[in-house]
């Protein structure tokens, strides 16, 4: 009887144990990341990197930027991948929570436009004829190439986009159609992206748009569309140089990490990766076929990491093709 | 005369029946033996498939041993396969002695009343609720609530809970089985209800008990949905604190507070990057989850053969 008494209170003991600190975790120097699927990539290789060089411990999810900010402006997470601007609502449920964001641009993307390698008339489009395919009046109605272009032939057109859910969709329907989230909804849409590569190598009239790092890879079963931003321009196609330079519009588009500033300031760990991120990050970017920020911009980000100012440079909304020293010379 | 030959018809009309009697035995058996063929082939066709495709990964080592990598070469499952055994771990504690005591309060207990009724329709349908509804009570509850945080601790819970309803459920049918006989005996002969549970039926029911707590457990390892929801990683290069530690008292629950990921969300992450040699990964990953449920299914059906096998009815 004794022992039995013993060994329960002891059961008891280790249970007790067990459930009474779970700040003993987190007081461990843990550097927490989160947000965009479209950011990951490029965190995750300067996570895995400086982990390597430092030791200190570095964990990244993928809850997409909506769901990453929620954590992030409660407090949970340090670091926040963004592929769009922080949006008002978001600002606000920070400041509710007197979370302040330091906002850093670190690489670009480019939303790339792909067809059919079989598809010989659709190699360049202008925006325009892009929004007649994708505008939300298009539903239903808008179904072969020639509807879009007299000079294309009458044969169907397929679209393959990503969901609604993602930064990627929020950002390609501001830049075309020219209203956020607002697209025809008439069209395969997958959060998979080699789901819209299959779609679209395998569809003669496929068309859809995803980041150019799917592009990269799979360039031998899709072509890229040559974008014409206004009528008398040039078309352009999707290159590390194109981005870089600013030629590729209005595609092209900066991703962000949004840093806790609290931990950014007071905890060295996080400073430390930050710093990393900015300092070491360029060849990483290129390796997962990202476009790092011409130098000039990045020095530039990185004198503003280093002053610590917090704050967003778009005031709530999204915005396209600003240029990356003037969002940040917005930011007083 | 007359009488002999409708005899002999009435014979050959039996006969016949027997035979289209027969022939209806055999056409069933075949169309089950198709459709179970059917069943196992496409499992097989799938298995062989993963198998392929991830070959060159699943013969290096350097996979079972490594963290997750930006690079598909360098890329491994460590930390998701102890973060998925962890996981397991709480998922089996959390779930099965409460659901093997629920199930017997359920059966042998409970009085018959609309009470009970509720209850019992409601276990029922939870077994059937999606997933993604677990997880999004987990965030609720374990992670904002209870402020357990996105740890194996709350990952445990959930998939715990999501499991609860096939073990009561599975341990109910089992006691069902149990014949009426042997409680009469042991009441005859003077044992307490507790005694008659405890030491007849539950013992007799462990074989099925021990089927159900398996699919629970295999429907378990493969969730991704309420695992994401409650904020699993998908990269982390480390691996959680010892539970067993080399000084008094020898246990260490720190492990509990971990961040983690899980063998499906690996595989999901590995699928969905652009490069196709993470496709390889992904392939190697979705065949370590389908060895791993076949291990846990085989081990239970060995225990329940050995305790079958133990089990005498005299």
């Amino acid at each position: 009887m004794q022992f039995k008494l013993v060994q329960t209170l002891s059961v008891a003991a280790v249970v007790a144990a067990a459930f009474s600190s779970p700040a003993a975790f987190a007081s461990e120097k843990i550097i927490k990341i989160d947000g965009s699927s479209t950011v990951y990539p490029v965190t995750e290789a300067v996570a895995e990197e400086f982990q390597k060089a430092t030791k200190t411990k570095v964990t990244v999810g993928i809850s997409g930027t909506g769901g990453g900010f929620k954590k992030f402006c409660r407090g949970e997470t340090d670091i926040s991948g963004a592929s769009r601007p922080i949006l008002q609502k978001e600002i606000d449920e920070c400041k509710a929570n007197g979370v302040q964001f330091i906002e850093l641009p670190v690489a670009f993307d480019a939303i790339t436009v792909v067809i059919n390698k079989k598809n010989s008339f659709a190699k360049k489009m202008t925006v325009a004829e892009l929004k007649k395919l994708w505008e939300p009046a298009a539903q239903g109605k808008v179904k072969t190439w020639k509807q879009v272009n007299p000079a294309w032939p009458d044969s169907p057109v397929a679209l393959f986009g990503p969901g609604a859910d993602s930064g990627t969709f929020d950002y390609f329907t501001e830049a075309i159609v020219g209203k956020s989230k607002s697209s025809r909804g008439d069209f395969t849409a997958s959060e998979d992206d080699n789901v819209l590569v299959r779609g679209v190598a395998g569809n003669e009239g496929g068309l859809g748009y995803f980041g150019y790092a799917y592009y990269e890879e799979n360039k031998d079963t899709l072509d890229a569309v040559a974008v014409i931003e206004k009528e008398g321009k040039p078309a352009v196609l999707p290159s590390k140089q194109t981005i870089e330079d600013g030629t590729y519009q209005p595609l092209a588009r900066p991703i962000f990490i949004y840093v806790n500033a609290t931990s950014g300031a007071f905890k060295p760990h996080v400073k430390a990766f930050v710093d990393f991120y900015l300092e070491k990050g360029r060849p990483l970017i290129e390796e997962v076929k990202y476009v790092p920020l011409p130098e000039n911009d990045q020095k530039a980000v990185i004198a503003h990491w280093k002053a610590l100012k917090p704050g967003t440079g778009f005031g709530g909304h999204a915005e396209i093709g600003v240029k990356i020293q003037d969002l940040l010379s917005r930011i007083k | 005369m007359n009488t002999e030959a409708s005899t002999l018809k009435d014979l050959d009309a039996v006969r016949s029946m027997i035979k289209r009697h027969k022939l209806n035995d055999y056409i069933f058996g075949a169309v089950g033996l198709s459709f179970i063929m059917l069943i196992l082939l496409t499992l097989l066709v799938l298995f062989i498939d993963l198998i392929i495709d991830g070959y060159p990964k699943l013969m290096s080592w350097d996979f079972f041993t490594s963290f997750p990598s930006r690079r598909a070469a360098s890329a491994g499952l460590l930390s998701a396969l102890v973060g998925s055994a962890l996981v397991m771990i709480i998922t089996f504690v959390s779930a099965v002695p409460m659901g093997v005591a629920a199930a017997i309060y359920l059966e042998e207990y409970a009085k018959k009343n609309w009470l009970s009724e509720v209850i019992e329709v409601n276990v029922t349908n939870l077994a059937a609720v999606p997933s993604i509804i677990y997880g999004l009570l987990a965030l609720g509850l374990f992670v904002y609530i209870l402020d357990f945080g996105t740890s194996i601790l709350t990952a445990g819970l959930t998939l715990g809970l999501l499991i609860l309803p096939v073990v009561i459920v599975a341990t109910r049918e089992a006691i069902r089985g149990i014949p009426v006989a042997i409680r009469e005996a042991a009441y005859a002969v003077g044992a307490t209800k507790w005694q008659v549970v405890s030491q007849h039926v539950v013992r007799y029911a462990t074989g099925g008990i021990l089927t159900g707590v398996i699919i629970g457990m295999a429907r378990a390892i493969g969730e991704t949905a309420p695992v994401i929801t409650i904020g699993a990683l998908t990269f982390i290069a480390f691996l959680p604190p010892s539970p067993v530690t080399t000084s008094a008292p020898f246990l260490n629950f720190d492990w509990l507070w971990s961040g983690f990921t899980v063998l499906p969300i690996q595989m999901f992450s590995w699928l969905s990057r652009p490069g196709a040699d993470f496709h390889v990964n992904a392939a190697a990953a979705g065949a370590v989850i389908i060895v791993v449920t076949l291990l846990m299914n085989g081990i239970a059906i060995r225990m329940r053969y050995n305790i079958r096998k133990k089990i005498k009815w005299q």
